[in-house]
């Protein structure tokens, strides 16, 4: 059972965090690149979504779209990922406000198009930047898609509930091994994490732990 | 400027000498004047009716050299110089990576191809920053003060570069204080003061007897500057 909810909660980090990416980054680019009106649009999303604690977006989505009879993974993708896309538009925004100006210009300067100069100059750069701040919200998602349960995602969490509740498991003993799986998955993640950001690390720069600081 | 023209501008900081390099290809938008290059009108301004100019076309056909290179961070010397012939140019990579060779080649460099910019010196980024404005093939090359961030010991084998794609009979526009390539290449020094020209003559003419105490003083004061490292 807890194999189970672990690999449903290693799906949830997935799902979320691939949403975070796919709407965060055109998020930061809204904020950085847009005209007013994409980045008030952009400011307000992010402003919301950071600003709301993490049970107040799944009530909201979940209950409070019943009418629309949302499923339960449905309601928790929107709350979950929409959030993480907040959170991940402000690591990528520093990371491509922290790319000098003068690549930007020397790409225009060679004829390239605003669209080429960031695709190709500006975000290649700034993905190694965003990579070590990026892990970290890897590791609070893993932790955050116990939140899910409340909208009754089996996950880890409500397993290890319902082995407590139903079959009158050791609660002590159960948590403990539920924060144990946790533990292990966020030092994990971090550590491949890490190493994929090692091997990103642009010869001569200095290494990818430190390059926002470096900044 | 006529087809093989060094111009060298000179002139106070602060004084514009970057913001009018930059005007010319647009990356900085003028408020008045006119840009033609080859025939084609760059910039028109104020103009009749709105101008109809592909400006990503135009500047692949002007390189520019910065002062502090701007070479792209994340990518070897061998894709620096070939990334504008495959994304601008559509060049197929066979094709582009022998062009991108053979302005490395120009610059000194061959050995260095794999290597990313922070693994070079200034001077080694600087040319092969000048490769890569090159393997455009521009209609016309400005330099952006391109010595003025180096070390003393390294602006020679730049230098050196810039005067040889001036004896090839490249066109340049030069923003720089080394008085002696201007000297040396130029067929032209304008001297540039609070956004005006003050005076537009040959060194030759320029150097011996301005009738402005103003561009005198400078030229006083730059040659006792950077005058260890005149040739």
């Amino acid at each position: 059972m807890l194999i189970r909810g672990t690999a449903v909660a290693l799906e949830l980090t997935f799902i979320f965090l691939g949403v975070g990416v796919v709407v965060g980054v055109p998020v930061a680019l809204a904020q950085i690149y847009g005209n007013r009106f994409g980045r008030i649009a952009a400011s307000i999303f992010e402003q919301i979504f950071r600003g709301l604690p993490a049970l107040v977006l799944l009530f909201l989505f979940y209950f409070g779209l019943s009418d629309l009879n949302v499923s339960p993974l449905i309601a928790a993708t929107l709350a979950m990922g929409l959030r993480s896309a907040a959170y991940q538009s402000q690591i990528f925004r520093g990371a491509i406000q922290s790319i000098e100006a003068g690549q930007e210009l020397a790409a225009r300067s060679i004829g390239m198009s605003r669209y080429k100069a960031i695709r190709y100059i500006v975000l290649p750069q700034a993905i190694r930047l965003a990579l070590p701040p990026w892990s970290n919200e890897f590791t609070n998602m893993i932790k955050d898609t116990s939140y899910v349960f409340v909208v009754g995602i089996v996950e880890l969490m409500r397993q290890g509930r319902y082995i407590v509740a139903r079959e009158f498991g050791d609660a002590l003993l159960v948590y403990s091994f539920i924060a144990l799986i946790y533990f292990f998955l966020t030092y994990a993640g971090n550590h491949l994490l890490g190493r994929l950001a090692r091997r990103l690390t642009i010869p001569g720069e200095a290494a990818g732990e430190s390059a926002m600081e470096r900044i | 400027m006529y087809k093989g023209e060094t111009k060298v501008i000179i002139g106070p900081s602060g004084t514009g000498k970057s913001t009018l390099l930059r005007c010319v290809n647009r990356l900085t938008e003028p408020d008045r004047g006119k840009v033609v290059l080859d025939g084609v009108t760059v910039v028109d301004k104020p103009g009749a009716r709105p101008l109809k100019v592909d400006i990503n076309k135009v500047r692949s056909q002007i390189g520019m050299v910065f002062q502090n290179f701007n070479l792209f961070k994340h990518l070897t010397v061998l894709n620096n110089v070939r990334i504008g012939l495959i994304q601008v140019k559509h060049m197929r990579k066979k094709e582009a990576t022998e062009q991108a060779l053979k302005e490395i080649e120009q610059v000194g460099l061959v050995d260095k191809i794999n290597d990313y910019p922070a693994q070079l010196s200034g001077g080694q980024q600087q040319r092969v920053s000048i490769a890569r404005a090159l393997a455009m093939d521009p209609k016309l090359i400005l330099f952006d003060e391109p010595t003025s961030a180096l070390d003393p010991e390294l602006i020679g084998e730049v230098l050196q570069v810039m005067i040889k794609l001036a004896q090839a009979g490249m066109t340049m526009l030069c923003v720089t204080h080394e008085l002696g390539f201007a000297r040396s290449v130029a067929d032209e020094i304008i001297f540039l003061d609070k956004g005006k020209i003050l005076a537009q003559a040959p060194p030759a003419e320029l150097f011996s007897n301005s009738q402005h105490e103003r561009i005198n003083a400078f030229l006083r004061k730059i040659s006792e500057l950077y005058g260890g490292h005149q040739r």
